[in-house]
């Protein structure tokens, strides 16, 4: 069964990375779906992230109770957190609910309309002409929204944190200062472009080949969410053990 | 002209085309018919190569179609017009850009030119005045004529519809298929159609094939359907009360 599945996903990325009929359509579908999965989820991804880098201050602040450790280092442990796990991760699998869901029922109703099938019929690779532009505008775009998120969380700790008063502003800044590494930034924009592209590419794969009707458009949906989350972690897994060691 | 010789698929050991030829000539409106589960969809996805078959072979102008790569396919196909059961138009897309669609893809024609033909064709279907909006706007008739018109676009030399009465009062179902036979005789193209409204053989079939349990029944003109003698076409021609009655008035 998962060989199946692995082998047919295969055989839709051979297609969709064919060459395509005339690039200057694809480029047209690529800015449009810049829009579609790209802008229209900055403001999840801002509203997530101020609340998640809040509470990461605010619990990290609440564990660090020992008076022999500094405050400024709950700033480090939320700058930290942050760049390393929430904005990369944490944005992927919010990401793969949102876009991975909407391009599942997208390409799933496509398919039991039949439009996939007209696509086909007017001689158009209908994988490349639907799928490639979805890929190429989330990896281009996965990295913004990352550095986006990485921004609008470090704010939102430090807003939780002064709001709450476990932490200074001053304090709050050092810790986010302290001791900086600028390549886990590097690492987690690698990881958001990866994450992207199973993001689309497993979501894609359940919609594209959806048989029947709206209710296995709802299934196909609910199981590109499913296996793109599996995959963004057992991604994130082989990622960090291969970037981080 | 289209040939299909000795066609045969199965879907999981079940053999739902057994052996099927027939000849869809040029400028003539070519009637598959049949009950529904009988396999005239299939045969219809199997010709236009969306469904690979076990056997046989498709001959577009004595081209074996079946048996080509995908890019060869393609520039067959890129001569074929479709019109589908549900219309299948592009949900995201207007009319207008539905239509002109495939002007985009494949043509290095100026906006304007583009434009005067998508023009045409929705003249063509009597839809000037809907071009700015969407699908889901149109009613099942509008959805089919407008399928029309961009199956049409391309200056196709094939043209296919699978149930293009399905769902259609039988005004609305009238006027398609007089805008199919119109098509078909301006054009001067092979036109296969997938239907099992009896409204639409006597109408336009100008050579019918009857597919009963996979096999191709019978096959003639719409002036000898009614009195082919076929048991299965017979119980399949007068299921309705009202073709029964008019067999007896006739008779």
């Amino acid at each position: 069964m998962l060989l199946r599945h692995l082998g047919n996903y295969v055989i839709l990325l051979k297609k969709i990375f064919s060459w395509p009929e005339k690039p200057s359509v694809y480029y047209k579908q690529t800015v449009r779906e810049l829009e579609n999965l790209g802008v229209n989820s900055i403001g999840i991804i801002a509203i997530i992230s101020v609340f998640m880098g809040g509470v990461i201050t605010i619990q990290t602040a609440y564990n660090i109770e020992n008076p022999l450790l500094p405050t400024y280092l709950i700033g480090l442990a939320a700058r930290d957190s942050i760049l390393l796990e929430f904005s990369s991760t944490i944005v992927a699998l919010i990401l793969a609910g949102k876009v991975g869901s909407s391009i599942a029922s997208e390409l799933g109703t496509m398919s039991v309309t039949e439009q996939i099938d007209a696509l086909e019929i007017m001689g158009i690779n209908s994988a490349g002409y639907l799928i490639l532009p979805k890929i190429i505008a989330l990896m281009i775009f996965a990295p913004f929204l990352t550095i986006m998120s990485m921004i609008i969380g470090i704010f939102g700790g430090w807003a939780a944190g002064t709001f709450a008063g476990v932490v200074t502003t001053t304090n709050y800044i050092q810790g986010i200062q302290f001791a900086f590494i600028p390549y886990y930034i590097t690492y987690s924009l690698i990881k958001s472009v990866i994450f992207a592209f199973i993001i689309t590419t497993v979501s894609a794969y359940h919609g594209y080949y959806t048989n029947g009707g709206a209710l296995e458009v709802g299934r196909s949906s609910t199981r590109a969410v499913v296996h793109s989350s599996v995959v963004i972690l057992l991604f994130n897994l082989l990622l960090t053990q291969l970037l981080l060691s | 002209m289209i040939e299909v010789r000795n066609l045969n698929k199965s879907f999981n050991n079940t053999q739902v085309l057994k052996n099927i030829s027939a000849l869809f000539e040029r400028g003539k409106a070519n009637l598959i018919i049949g009950r529904s589960g009988s396999g005239k969809t299939v045969l219809l996805k199997s010709i236009i190569g969306l469904h690979d078959v076990d056997s046989g072979d498709i001959l577009f102008e004595g081209q074996c179609f079946n048996i080509m790569g995908l890019k060869e396919r393609n520039i067959i196909r890129r001569k074929f017009g479709m019109l589908f059961q549900g219309a299948a138009l592009f949900d995201s897309l207007t009319i207008n850009e539905n239509v002109r669609f495939n002007l985009d893809m494949f043509t290095t024609m100026s906006v304007l030119e583009k434009q005067k033909r998508v023009d045409h064709c929705l003249d063509m279907v009597d839809l000037e005045n809907v071009t700015h909006l969407y699908p889901s706007e149109l009613s099942g008739g509008m959805k089919k004529r407008a399928g029309i018109a961009r199956a049409v676009v391309m200056h196709p030399s094939y043209l296919f519809c699978d149930e293009p009465n399905s769902g259609l009062d039988p005004k609305t179902a009238n006027i398609i298929d007089n805008l199919i036979k119109r098509i078909t005789l301006e054009l001067n193209i092979t036109t296969v159609i997938n239907t099992h409204d009896m409204n639409s053989v006597i109408e336009i079939g100008d050579k019918v094939f009857f597919i009963h349990e996979g096999q191709k029944w019978w096959e003639g003109s719409k002036e000898e359907i009614l009195s082919s003698g076929n048991l299965e076409l017979d119980d399949f021609v007068y299921a309705t009360e009202l073709v029964r009655k008019l067999k007896e008035q006739r008779d």
